[in-house]
């Protein structure tokens, strides 16, 4: 689906069904350097299973056209104008990594309209090291290949993503190559950017009064458990999933476990 | 944090897409010889069925056993996904009717193997789907033979009979210019001495029946698709591939270039054409292939090795007219050799004997080891004198225009003691120009 926002097209997947606002809206937010499609087989269900869906491309990353934002709050205002367009007045927001910061933000700025909040591989503050900015900046494929490698903990995913035959570290890498084929602009040293210099994740988290869930993988290199303890800490209400055999690639890696996570929280 | 690094080609060969079994802890990938998966419940079917959940449904699309060689060989290729079928027909089959449908084109190099040119050049032509076929030394050629409605092109990474080298970044940027996807054959090559998506091809399949199995135990195939090529981009620009990026009916409306921003190819190649063609590669041969890939940098390596010095053996042997192998410098694509292919130009290639048809056929009946046989890529050494076998009834020009003539013998240089099969071509080339 394609919408205009702040005078660019927009794309959300929405499930593998057309969107319907009347229904309970789920929205789902990428990484940096991802696009919709790190969610594809929990957005599908949560699309046949009675939410309308909506997996955002954020700005200069696949569909959406213009350039990257260069701060999670210009995301967050991008998201809640998204919302509008889509005639959504309140959603769940469920978001990976990056997108997580972009989630929290929103429900700081409009708690009115955040019903729930998932935060998925999440970290605050998002300390990103100095070699994989610095990758990012002069060496886009170094940084691709650091955070593809960090990102996953096998390279024998049961039954895979999106399913058997698949290779989850060929596609992530592809993924994030496509990225920067799209735009050029450096978006992963932009989206990195914007994690570390995000400074009101402690601010936002204990203004959350939704229901907030943690979704974490055991053995996260990007973004370990240990590194939302802040964020758990001022969100006492918040419950925490730790999933088994999991790194930062949760939503492939462990796409049942994952999926079970967000769906028993957002029936709730 | 210091500088990661992927898994080696040998720990893929051995790791890649394989773990412990979890309901026995067997260490080998087991054989899931079964047509079907319990669901645990009804919503689980129906999750299974809509493409929301991964798992096993039906061993036509599924299957464990095949998923571990699916998933190894897409890592060893660098690419986004495999899929096993019953053969490397079937792989090729699979990978041009996934694009290409009646009234596509296909642009093909003529240095292919004789099933691959039957089946474009006879039997896709049944069904609508026109090819050209160029010479593949020739850029302009495939350039020029590229039609509005050409959905592929496709070359062998060395070609048959005369190994020709696919020169995969020239021709992939020309397939790339008119945003057109580059599929290879790599069976010759195996990933273990060329990644063609490395150098710019889109879609790899190989006969995995030849060095990937490695035996001679079964006939298998595998399609991989590098995750490469933007369907998205092209359809926008063109207007092909709506099979990928248009509504599908046959699955319920599904995009699959919604569903996956690098792999619709191969969501759409199981989806439907596992799905309604069924050409599916059973578990047992996917087993064996498996066992195959495990030692697959070992083994080419020999392969070569022994390769290398029966080339040496043959060029200087007086009753050979000439050897037909990359790295000989008399070779046309020599130098392209030295780039694409410095692990080594493979273990297939052919010689010319002096005395033309019955010299070769004596050759061939001299032979101990070798065994006098239609394949390649066992571990055990192969010949056949293609005037007296594939190409029995081909006149004499009609060979020539293939580059074939009738003392033309073909090797599959396997793994035994080099000196033996030295040994063995010796008396037997002595054999043969005595019967002169």
């Amino acid at each position: 689906m394609l919408l205009k926002i702040q005078d660019h097209d927009a794309y959300c997947y929405t499930g593998g069904k057309p969107f319907d606002p009347a229904l309970p809206t789920v929205v789902f937010i990428h990484g940096a350097q991802n696009d919709h499609s790190v969610w594809i087989l929990q957005t599908r269900y949560f699309a046949h299973h009675g939410f309308g869906v909506l997996a955002v491309d954020l700005p200069g990353h696949g569909r959406s056209k213009g350039t990257a934002l260069t701060t999670i709050k210009a995301m967050s205002d991008w998201l809640l104008a998204l919302l509008d367009a889509a005639g959504v007045q309140q959603a769940t927001l469920i978001g990976h990594s990056m997108g997580s910061l972009i989630a929290l933000e929103t429900c700081a700025k409009a708690p009115g309209r955040v019903v729930r909040l998932a935060l998925v591989g999440t970290a605050y503050p998002m300390e990103v090291s100095d070699a994989l900015l610095d990758a990012a900046k002069n060496e886009e494929q170094k940084a691709i290949d650091m955070v593809n490698i960090w990102s996953h903990t096998s390279i024998a995913h049961k039954p895979s993503c999106p399913g058997p035959g698949f290779y989850v570290m060929g596609g992530s890498q592809r993924l994030m190559q496509r990225i920067s084929r799209q735009n050029p602009e450096k978006v992963f040293y932009t989206d990195f950017s914007a994690c570390k210099a995000y400074a009101n994740g402690e601010t936002a988290a204990k203004a959350a009064t939704c229901p907030v869930l943690f979704v974490l993988g055991k053995r996260d290199m990007m973004t370990p458990p240990k590194s939302s303890a802040t964020l758990i800490k001022a969100i006492a209400h918040g419950k925490v999933v730790q999933i088994e055999h999991c790194g930062h690639a949760l939503m492939a890696e462990q796409p049942d476990a994952v999926l079970n996570a967000l769906f028993t929280f957002s029936r709730q | 944090m210091g500088s990661p690094k992927y898994p080696g080609f040998d720990t893929l060969s051995l790791h890649a897409g394989a773990a412990p079994d979890p309901a026995t802890g067997a260490r080998a990938t087991p054989i899931y010889l079964t047509t079907s998966f319990v669901f645990k419940d009804s919503d689980h079917a129906a999750s299974l069925f809509n493409m929301e959940c991964a798992g096993h449904v039906y061993s036509r699309i599924s299957n464990p056993t095949n998923a571990v060689l699916e998933e190894r060989i897409a890592a060893l290729e660098g690419g986004v996904a495999g899929i096993a079928v019953a053969s490397g027909q079937a792989a090729m089959h699979l990978g041009l009717v996934t694009i290409a449908g009646a009234g596509s084109h296909v642009v093909a190099s003529r240095a292919l193997y004789g099933g691959s040119q039957n089946l474009l050049a006879y039997t896709m032509k049944r069904f609508g789907i026109d090819t050209t076929f160029v010479d593949p030394r020739d850029l302009d050629a495939w350039r020029n033979a590229i039609r509005p409605n050409t959905k592929v092109l496709f070359g062998e990474t060395l070609g048959n009979p005369g190994l020709d080298v696919l020169n995969i970044p020239q021709v992939a940027a020309i397939a790339h210019e008119r945003h057109l996807p580059l599929m290879v054959d790599a069976t010759f090559t195996t990933p273990y001495l060329l990644r063609p998506f490395e150098h710019g091809a889109d879609l790899i399949f190989h006969s995995a029946t030849k060095f990937l199995c490695g035996h001679g135990t079964a006939i298998g195939g595998l399609l991989v698709d590098g995750g490469t090529f933007d369907w998205q981009q092209a359809y926008e620009k063109t207007g092909h591939f709506a099979e990928l990026c248009e509504p599908y009916d046959g699955f319920h409306g599904m995009v699959f270039a919604e569903e996956s921003s690098v792999a619709p190819f191969s969501l759409r190649a199981r989806r439907e054409g596992l799905r309604d063609f069924g050409a599916v590669m059973s578990p047992h041969n996917a087993f064996a292939i498996l066992q195959g890939i495990e030692t697959l940098g070992l083994r080419m390596d020999r392969h070569v090795a022994n390769t290398r010095k029966i080339v040496e053996f043959l060029t200087a042997h007086s009753a050979v007219e000439s050897v037909s192998y990359p790295e000989l410098t008399s070779h046309p694509d020599h130098a392209l050799a030295k780039t694409l292919l410095p692990k080594g130009c493979g273990a297939v290639f052919s010689f010319e004997i002096r005395g033309g048809r019955a010299a070769g056929c004596r050759l061939v009946e001299s032979l101990n080891i070798f065994s006098h046989l239609a394949n390649v890529g066992d571990a055990k050494s192969l010949v056949i004198h293609p005037a007296s076998t594939t190409h029995f009834r081909v006149p004499t020009e009609q060979l020539a225009a293939s580059g074939i003539t009738e003392g033309t013998i073909r090797l599959s240089i396997g793994l035994e003691d080099v000196d033996d099969l030295i040994e063995d071509l010796a008396r037997a080339l002595k054999a043969a120009k005595k019967g002169a």
